[in-house]
């Protein structure tokens, strides 16, 4: 095999200058084959060069748009190399996202070179009852956050007799701090839809559909022309049927990744959640049978089938078989897309694959604005989706955000909260007061002007929501708030009984002091300060003081800081 | 102004929110006239195509400047000091969140999240995305964008 150069030109990949440095290639390397792959997970080293030879592979992180540098990479210079840290690659678990960043993602005959639709040929080979059992016997549950087994789910839409059925996938990934599914639809679109199209054997499905946020351009760009290149191969004709695959475009409503609420949307309908039952499996789309799994669960399905049901349980712990993939994102030397057994514990996806400095982290936050934060004592804790629940926290989708020591608790739950009080449909009072009332008293608090009564409100209300809201998004408002209060009471006191911010953050709980022993008298403060806060002694008025960090950015001797505020 | 365009998809109403997308598309925004003209072909009444526009995030209802500025303020972002890159570009633009330059040259806007949280903090300009930014590289991005005209 000859040398190949592969680039991560997913969306991160791009943001970070992929594009230049793909462009140089091109121009000055004609003679070297280049490959576009998707996210190669590593996100922190982008843009990222892979060179594949006939020795392995070398890597090159944060790899510069430049001739003679890439020169360099193309000859494998060793000493400009980046070397993955041994730990992350012991701690994962490579299943799902085997291929991600490995081929190039729309190319149908690169995936089938690497056991791409081998999976759909296997099942093609079993009855659908049987493809249904080894997802059942397999214990895949729900990726989307909830954890409902999958397989059961399947065996409701396969038990129903109709003329249309429809099995959705749901691409809606709003969380946000996620970036899981993205990655996949991204870099594996063609995973994505085999396992779309196993489903649709297994259940006897006539229509499977993709429901995306249209904030993810390039996943639609990658999924239609892996459609179309299906529609080719004839990889969508069974025996009995054709079955039609398309694309809807969400239009940003967080409420829309809720089963029903989906449903709605996809009819053109405002994206309002329903009671239930009826359950989407008995009438769904237009009234038809459908059924809606997330775009994980089905990257999982190839590789289930592929190895067999016994194989993949074999991995995970009792009740959460398989793998997870993380966004690992925030407070955190090396972000980006982790693939884990289910088990492992968060210690060892912070510390080892994240790299973080245990003394410089105080919690993480896993499942967005549903779940909930995991104080740094609780890391020992393995990464299921019953442990995580039994701390108030989720497994979510995958979005997995570190918060640092110098973060506060406090209007970390009031972001959670002032995104879903406008995210709240309106249809269940509970929901769209109770969150806005949560969102005002926290705005409230970490202005400085809390009460001891307003945690006691907070900590009333928050329940009653849970109660009172007919689905997940209200059913889990409440927990960013609920859980900062569990394993950070002390947080929310101080900013209420001592109008002290600990982590120096909430602005009207601090002031800007510039310490004259350091300073130089560069000026530059002065000339970048944007409301002439600071006079020619170099003192801050902090009464006009904004708090905009200007100047604690451009001061060249560090001797401006934040501090406690009375 | 024409909306041939419409005829590309099909007259039923679930395609209702794919229709709104290609007039904001085409048009920049979603305007009073557009409402009617979807209404129309879509065959439902001009309130319900109202009662889509303001339920989904992604629709305007008033015209956008040339160059598009969304600062994510997803998780990942918030925390890298979102709030403060959004005041930036503000100052530098004089302008609020969710309005128009005078000039009609920049709309500024918060979204929730650009899904490339490992760079964050992030905005993104027309669409291309611009990461790992401090408020240097914000004040630049923002000029450059100016003498573009």
């Amino acid at each position: 095999m000859s040398k190949r150069v592969k680039i991560g030109t997913g969306s991160c990949g791009l943001a970070a200058g992929a594009g230049d440095v793909l462009k140089v290639l091109r121009d000055e390397f004609p003679d070297v084959t280049v490959e576009e792959v998707g996210c190669l997970g590593h996100c922190y080293a982008e843009p990222l060069i892979e060179v594949e030879t006939e020795d392995g592979s070398f890597y090159f992180g944060e790899v510069k748009a430049n001739k003679d540098y890439l020169q360099k990479v193309i000859n494998i210079d060793r000493s400009i190399c980046t070397d993955f840290s041994e730990s992350r690659v012991d701690l994962e678990c490579l299943k799902v996202t085997a291929l991600v960043g490995k081929i190039p993602p729309t190319d149908i005959d690169r995936y089938i070179e690497n056991d791409g639709y081998s999976a759909l040929k296997k099942a093609l080979s079993m009855t659908p009852e049987e493809v249904v059992n080894e997802v059942k016997e397999a214990g895949l549950r729900g990726r989307g956050g909830g954890g409902f087994p999958t397989g059961l789910k399947w065996s409701f839409l396969a038990a129903k007799d109709a003329e249309r059925k429809i099995v959705v996938c749901n691409a809606d990934e709003g969380d946000p701090g996620a970036f899981m599914d993205r990655s996949l639809m991204e870099s594996v679109p063609h995973q994505v839809l085999e396992g779309m199209l196993i489903c649709a054997y297994a259940t006897g499905a006539t229509e499977l559909i993709i429901y995306c946020r249209a904030e993810y351009p390039m996943a639609i760009e990658h999924l239609d022309i892996a459609i179309k290149s299906i529609e080719a191969h004839g990889l969508n004709k069974f025996s009995d049927r054709t079955v039609s695959i398309r694309i809807k475009e969400g239009a940003g409503a967080f409420v829309c990744g809720e089963e029903t609420a989906l449903i709605h949307s996809l009819e053109g309908k405002r994206g309002m959640p329903r009671f239930r039952p009826p359950f989407p499996t008995d009438s769904g789309y237009l009234g038809f049978p459908t059924m809606i799994n997330n775009v994980e669960t089905f990257g999982n399905i190839p590789v289930l089938v592929r190895e067999g049901s016994e194989a993949f349980a074999s991995v995970g712990t009792e009740k959460s078989k398989g793998t997870k993939i993380f966004a690992l994102a925030g407070d955190v030397k090396y972000p980006g897309l982790v693939e884990v057994p289910m088990g492992i514990t968060l210690k060892e996806i912070v510390y080892d694959i994240g790299g973080v400095d245990p003394n410089q982290v105080k919690a993480v936050q896993t499942g967005g604005p549903s779940g909930g934060c995991i104080p740094a004592e609780l890391f020992d804790t393995p990464v299921d989706y019953d442990s995580l629940n039994s701390l108030g926290a989720i497994m979510g989708s995958g979005g997995l955000i570190v918060i640092g020591k110098n973060r506060c608790m406090v209007e970390t739950s009031r972001y959670f909260l002032d995104f879903t009080h406008r995210e709240s449909c309106g249809k269940c009072t509970f929901c769209r007061v109770g969150t806005k009332r949560m969102f005002e008293t926290l705005e409230r608090i970490t202005a400085g002007e809390g009460v001891t009564e307003d945690i006691d409100f907070l900590e009333d209300i928050g329940p009653k929501i849970k109660a009172g809201s007919l689905c997940g998004l209200g059913q889990t408002a409440p927990n960013p708030v609920l859980a900062t209060l569990r394993y950070f009471r002390d947080e929310f006191e101080a900013h209420v009984i001592d109008k002290n911010c600990p982590a120096l953050e909430c602005n009207a709980l601090v002031n800007v002091n510039i310490d004259l022993k350091n300073c130089i008298k560069c000026r530059l403060c002065i000339k970048n300060c944007a409301v002439n806060a600071i006079d020619d002694n170099f003192v801050v008025d902090n009464e006009v003081c904004t708090r905009c960090n200007s100047c604690i950015e451009v001061c060249p001797r560090s001797c401006i800081a934040r501090v406690e505020g009375k | 102004m024409g909306y041939d365009f419409l005829q590309k998809i099909p007259q039923e109403k679930s395609y209702l929110i794919k229709g709104l997308q290609l007039v904001q598309k085409k048009q920049g925004y979603i305007s009073d006239d557009s409402i009617r003209a979807c209404a129309e072909y879509f065959k439902v009444p001009e309130v319900e195509v109202e009662g889509v526009v303001s339920f989904y995030a992604q629709f305007k209802r008033t015209q956008p400047g040339k160059y598009q500025i969304c600062v994510c303020d997803g998780t990942a972002c918030h925390i890298k000091g979102a709030p403060l890159v959004l005041d930036w570009i503000a100052t530098e633009l004089d302008v609020k969140d969710g309005e128009t330059t005078k000039d009609g040259l920049f709309s500024l806007e918060t979204v929730a999240c650009l899904g490339c949280c490992s760079l964050a903090p992030v905005i993104s300009i027309n669409g291309e995305v611009f990461g790992k930014l401090d408020r240097k590289a914000v004040i630049k991005l923002v000029k450059d964008f100016k003498a573009r005209g």
